[in-house]
């Protein structure tokens, strides 16, 4: 039978033989599939013990977020079993309040601007002229090359109330000068919109790439029948690409609380702290900076799970709704 | 050409041009004003004189940038950690994306499913900065080089890319007249995954040229910085003026002198950096669409 069908044996085997082949002549199978095949997974074994290393292990290491004293030098906790005293610990503390808030707070301010990209190509769909339709693509998918500490140091430089830019044009009509970096109130707006300075271009060309697939006869027939281009977008375009739109809004509600760790972590001063300390940068400080590694790592854990449960919830709704999902 | 379009539509198209174009201009200008600001005459900038030519052209700034040790070694450790990480991901990513594209490899389903899962759930910051530094990479330029060598992502893209351009034909035949696995992959499965190879290169140039948290994390020594870092230091921390030390050991002439110099740089030290990226922009933008259009193909 082996020599029947060799590649594909479960196929091939069912088909001749409906018995199910003996245990010895399974293990036959394997071994000969293996000499055939073992190059293969010599390829993927590197790769296979590189994730082992750098995401499995770390995975494993939440596990001190129920211990208590570890030691960096040693790998090991004192107390190997803490139970949840750092979770209620972080309940507890001063910090959790405003960070909860202020996590929440740049996030759903992130969220309400993600149909942007989405205009943006609905907007360059209906250019006519190509060479504008591809100077407005370049130019807005540009900044997403920019890196995070480059951007932050444009943002100082720009908004500087002494050789600033956006305050000499303030002054230039008749406004006071704004030390926006070192306020608490612009500190989540200017988040924002740097990163959509930064990636709606970015985000626009999955769309783009989409409704390049819209079938013209639908809009020509739409066009025929008297609609008008806001009708074509609203009853062609976008229901074509509703599917492109749907698993995107769900990776996108999936990462929610998955905020621009280093973005914010650039942009926080003693002036600003009160509103940009997030969840992540506490994270940060507090492990990396005064060596709680236990403490923090439980703090972590929660937004990791956080994150986990709402990729699992978005998967869900996407599954019952748009009939497409990510697993 | 006839224009068939109402009178709404054409309206409705006027609008809209109008306001790409205003979005043109605000994505465009912040990174215009760096460059012609870098070569005009600090003081005119700093007063606010320059909106749209550069004035009174200096290029001062430059010439000191290109002097600074600072930003010479972060330039010649950026570069060094690129090609390094950029070498290692290839060796373990290329290989691996080709076996796993192979329909007839047995137990594929598994094998992705521990690849996919570290997409969704992570160890977080913590345990990652604990393992690094338990593997006693820490202050190492492997420490930036190993631990994104795999990028999951890039693996889905260039398995997707290899299980659409090899063809199963070619395979078949190759394997009746003797061909062995590693010798299909070197000869066949590599030549047309070429378009691949040079994707995935991006991807990791373009991300270790921008990368910094990692930097900060694992390098203490300041020698070994990369730019990134470097111009944190210089631009967020504010080390071009203060030398990294406290003002208050400075005279005000001395502070007066460091601030009409820290004015003069950061413009030009902005461009210095973002430089080799915008150069290769064209190329680089091209095959960016070209990569995230094979990653999105689910499969």
């Amino acid at each position: 039978m082996a020599k029947l069908a060799p590649g594909r044996p479960a196929a091939g085997a069912a088909a001749i033989a409906p018995a199910r082949p003996s245990l010895n002549h399974r293990l036959y199978d394997t071994a000969r599939y293996l000499g055939r095949s073992w190059e293969l997974y010599a390829f993927i074994l590197p790769a296979v013990v590189h994730i082992f290393l750098f995401k499995y292990l770390p995975i494993y290491g939440l596990s001190i977020a129920f211990t208590d004293g570890f030691s960096m030098r040693t790998g090991r906790s004192a107390p190997a079993w803490n139970g949840f005293a750092h979770f209620l610990r972080f309940f507890d503390s001063a910090f959790f309040v405003p960070v909860i808030r202020n996590t929440v707070v740049i996030a759903l301010y992130s969220l309400a601007t993600w149909p942007i990209p989405l205009a943006l190509a609905l907007m360059m769909n209906e250019v006519r002229n190509r060479h504008f339709k591809k100077s407005v693509q370049m130019a807005t998918y540009a900044p997403y090359f920019i890196s995070t500490v480059v951007v932050v140091s444009m943002l100082r430089v720009f908004l500087s109330p002494r050789i600033g830019v956006v305050n000499s044009f303030i002054k230039l009509f008749g406004g006071e000068a704004v030390f926006f970096m070192g306020s608490p109130a612009w500190g989540p707006t200017l988040y924002v919109i740097s990163e959509l300075w930064q990636n709606a271009g970015f985000g626009a060309i999955i769309y783009l790439a989409a409704l390049s697939a819209v079938d013209p006869q639908l809009r020509e027939a739409a066009f025929c029948d008297g609609a008008h281009k806001l009708r074509i977008i609203w009853h062609v375009d976008l229901p074509s690409i509703m599917p492109t739109i749907v698993i995107l809004f769900i990776m996108r509600l999936g990462q929610l609380l998955t905020i621009g760790f280093e973005k914010v972590l650039l942009m926080q001063n003693d002036l600003n702290i009160t509103t940009m300390n997030v969840v992540s940068t506490y994270v940060y400080r507090a492990g990396i900076q005064q060596a709680q590694y236990d403490y923090a790592t439980a703090v972590g854990l929660l937004e990791t799970a956080a994150n986990f449960a709402l990729l699992v919830i978005a998967n869900r709704l996407a599954r019952q709704f748009g009939q497409t999902s990510l697993w | 050409m006839v224009d068939f379009r109402s009178r709404a539509d054409r309206a409705a198209d006027g609008v809209n041009v109008a306001v790409l174009s205003v979005i043109l201009v605000l994505t465009v200008y912040p990174m215009y004003f760096v460059v012609i600001a870098s070569i005009s005459e600090p003081t005119l900038v700093s007063a606010g004189h320059v909106y749209l030519w550069p004035r009174r052209l200096n290029v001062e700034g430059y010439s000191y940038i290109f002097r600074t040790r600072n930003i010479l070694e972060g330039y010649r450790n950026s570069i060094l950690y690129a090609v390094g990480q950029t070498v290692v991901s290839l060796a373990l990513t290329i290989p691996a994306a080709y076996a796993l594209s192979r329909r007839d490899l047995r137990a594929r389903g598994l094998i992705m499913f521990y690849f996919v899962f570290t997409l969704y759930f992570t160890g977080g910051i913590i345990p990652f900065y604990v393992v690094v530094r338990r593997l006693g990479l820490n202050d190492s330029a492997w420490s930036l080089i190993l631990p994104n060598a795999v990028n999951v992502f890039n693996l889905i893209v260039a398995r997707t890319f290899f299980q659409s351009n090899v063809p199963d034909e070619l395979l078949e035949s190759a394997q009746i007249d003797g061909c062995s696995n590693s010798r299909f992959f070197a000869n066949v499965a590599l030549p047309l995954g070429q378009a691949i190879v040079a994707i995935i290169v991006l991807f990791n140039v373009v991300q270790n040229w921008n990368a910094f948290f990692h930097a900060l994390l694992f390098i203490n020594d300041s020698s070994k910085y990369p730019l990134q870092l470097v111009l944190r230091r210089l631009l967020i921390l504010n080390e071009l003026l203060t030398g990294g030390e406290g003002l208050e050991s400075y005279s005000p002439a001395e502070i007066q002198r460091r601030q009409v110099l820290s004015d003069l740089l950061r413009y030009g030290i902005i461009v210095v950096a973002i430089a080799p990226l915008l150069i290769l922009y064209p190329f680089i933008q091209r095959h960016f669409v070209k990569g995230i259009m094979v990653g999105s193909i689910k499969g």
